[in-house]
């Protein structure tokens, strides 16, 4: 009678209460939750690049500023997200056993991984549009093309929520997470483009930066914020994409072992 | 109709077989118990029923579903009390019962329904106080507002009164024998056996994954057990049972520091205890509780 369960994630529509159910409770943080999106990313673009900008001028024939914002905007998408996939994710699963009482309704595995990770992406879309904000309040920004930036943190986002689902999905701990800020996410921070442009580092790393998820982010990202052109947008979002659609199957995967065996 | 059917149901993980060949029939509107030791194979049972947990082998309908392809919509008319009290600790008592309706798509139209279920529950003054607020007993008794938001025809119920005060769980019996009286069919499992006495119309008694009784409580007590038995405690009264009671009764069990004598006619033995003011003694009905002991011994399973 043990059936082969279907290799791929079943999608359905039943992931939006669970979506939605994190938004309820978001909603109840509000303020501190607002305040968390702007504060940290908005020092670290402005007082590092007021400091830094001094130092080198111009980057790629732009104010060092304007070339920060797009990688900040980036950086705090992805760790916005990562974090609520993470931290957020293992409570619910864990802690309040959420998840484990969300299946005695009719909801599957399946359901509550992409609801979650939808609502990662959610969180991540919402810093980075308060990046945008601010960005463009300080003049930091050529024009309204940067708009697609909302729609593409959004799928950033979901990239990043998604890999982080899968360091949830095979965390005993909180403490688990740790290896995954430092042997991912911090190297993914340094060696993308965020704080300067890939070309002054050697081929090699280059290279190897380009095989990660983020330097694409940023390569989308860079031209519409600062009015610049986009090379190899197709490129960008297929590894993006992919990276997501393949976490999303492999998390679904775990999950359904570690929750439903 | 039976709303469970169960045929030769059976858990291994690896080499371990936690559910052992179950076959199980519950009735429409029947109260029906699972009882057993802890470990005896209860709750893996239960998440079999509910499809939250692939069988390895046998066969099983709920509500005419096939759970190993229609979990889901079998779930859609089910409502499950689980052993813990998992609410979401951010929203008040309100605010859990919507949410839990919007996993069941139900939103929007649940506002009577949630009104209905906070007087069940006796929370409609709680509506709005956080459920970090609330009593022990009143979260189970949101727990089991919170499973009936989908109006279910099968309630199934993991020891819904294991930690109650005794008017918590009087209030917990009276919602159920309210729901069986509904015409709703409940299956629980529980430790406590007057508890199943008194609310199970049939159950199954479970042990290292068989069932090795099931039927009638009053039926199982009378068919197993002597009417009467008398408990013999401390050194004395153990003392005397070995050497006088047991020759009065048809049949003796020693639980550690307690002797059981169970008889079929109790007044030799209390005749000749009469003059004992030594022994410790105390006589009763024989029970549900000498079903289950006699069937999955004294011994403790964890």
């Amino acid at each position: 009678m043990a059936r082969p369960q279907r290799f791929l994630p079943e999608i359905s529509l039943r992931f939006v209460p669970v979506w939605r159910r994190n938004l309820r409770v978001w909603r109840k943080l509000l303020l501190p939750s607002i305040l968390g999106n702007f504060g940290e990313p908005v020092l670290y673009l402005f007082i590092f690049g007021y400091g830094f900008g001094r130092l080198v001028g111009q980057v790629e024939r732009m104010p060092y500023m304007d070339f920060l914002a797009s990688g900040i905007a980036c950086s705090s998408v992805m760790f916005t997200a990562s974090f609520e996939a993470l931290y957020s994710a293992f409570t619910r699963m864990h802690e309040q056993q959420t998840w484990t009482t969300m299946l005695n309704a009719p909801l599957n595995v399946d359901d509550i991984v992409l609801g979650e990770v939808a609502w990662a992406a959610t969180k991540g879309a919402l810093s980075g549009a308060a990046i945008l904000l601010v960005a463009a309040v300080a003049g930091l920004v050529a024009g309204p093309a940067a708009l697609w930036v909302l729609p593409l943190s959004l799928l950033i986002g979901f990239c990043f929520g998604a890999i982080a689902m899968i360091v949830t999905a095979v965390s005993p701990s909180y403490d688990f997470f740790l290896y995954y800020f430092t042997l991912a996410l911090t190297p993914m921070l340094l060696l993308s483009g965020v704080f300067f442009p890939l070309r002054e580092l050697p081929d090699a790393i280059a290279t190897v930066a380009f095989l990660l998820p983020l330097a694409h982010a940023v390569a989308l990202v860079r031209p519409l914020m600062t009015g610049t052109v986009t090379h190899g947008l197709v490129l960008h979002v297929v590894v993006i994409t992919g990276y997501a659609a393949v976490a999303l199957v492999v998390a679904t995967r775990l999950l359904r072992r570690r929750l439903a065996s | 109709m039976a709303v469970i059917r169960a045929r030769g149901l059976t858990k291994r993980y690896g080499e371990r077989t936690v559910v052992d060949g179950i076959d199980l029939d519950v009735q429409r509107g029947e109260c029906f118990g699972l009882l057993g030791p802890n470990g005896a194979g209860k709750t893996t049972t239960l998440r079999m029923l509910l499809g939250l947990t692939l069988p390895t082998a046998g066969e099983l309908e709920v509500l005419g579903h096939p759970v190993s392809t229609a979990a889901r919509a079998m779930r859609t008319r089910v409502g499950v009390v689980p052993q813990v009290d998992a609410l979401d600790p951010e929203f008040s008592v309100r605010e859990n019962l919507e949410t839990w309706a919007s996993y069941f798509g139900l939103d929007g139209v649940v506002a009577g329904r949630v009104n209905e279920l906070l007087d069940f529950a006796g929370l409609a003054g709680r509506a709005d106080a956080p459920v970090v607020d609330l009593s022990g007993g009143m979260k189970r008794r949101l727990m089991l507002a919170r499973a009936l938001i989908n109006d279910p025809d099968l309630v199934v119920l993991d020891e819904p009164t294991t930690g109650l005060d005794p008017q918590a769980r009087q209030h917990i019996w009276r919602r159920l024998r309210q729901l069986r009286a509904d015409g709703v069919t409940l299956i629980l499992t529980t430790h406590y056996m007057e508890e199943a006495e008194r609310l199970c119309d049939r159950l199954s008694i479970i042990d290292g994954g068989r069932v090795v009784a099931d039927g009638v409580p009053r039926e199982l007590v009378e068919a197993r057990i002597e009417p009467f038995v008398v408990e013999l405690r401390g050194p004395a009264g153990r003392c005397w049972g070995r050497e006088t009671g047991v020759s009065l009764a048809e049949r003796s069990e020693d639980a550690g520091d307690t002797l059981l004598l169970y008889a079929r006619d109790e007044r030799p033995l209390l005749e000749a205890l009469s003059g004992r003011r030594d022994v410790d003694y105390h006589d009763r009905r024989a029970n549900l509780e000498d079903v289950f002991l006699q069937l999955t011994g004294h011994e403790l399973r964890d």
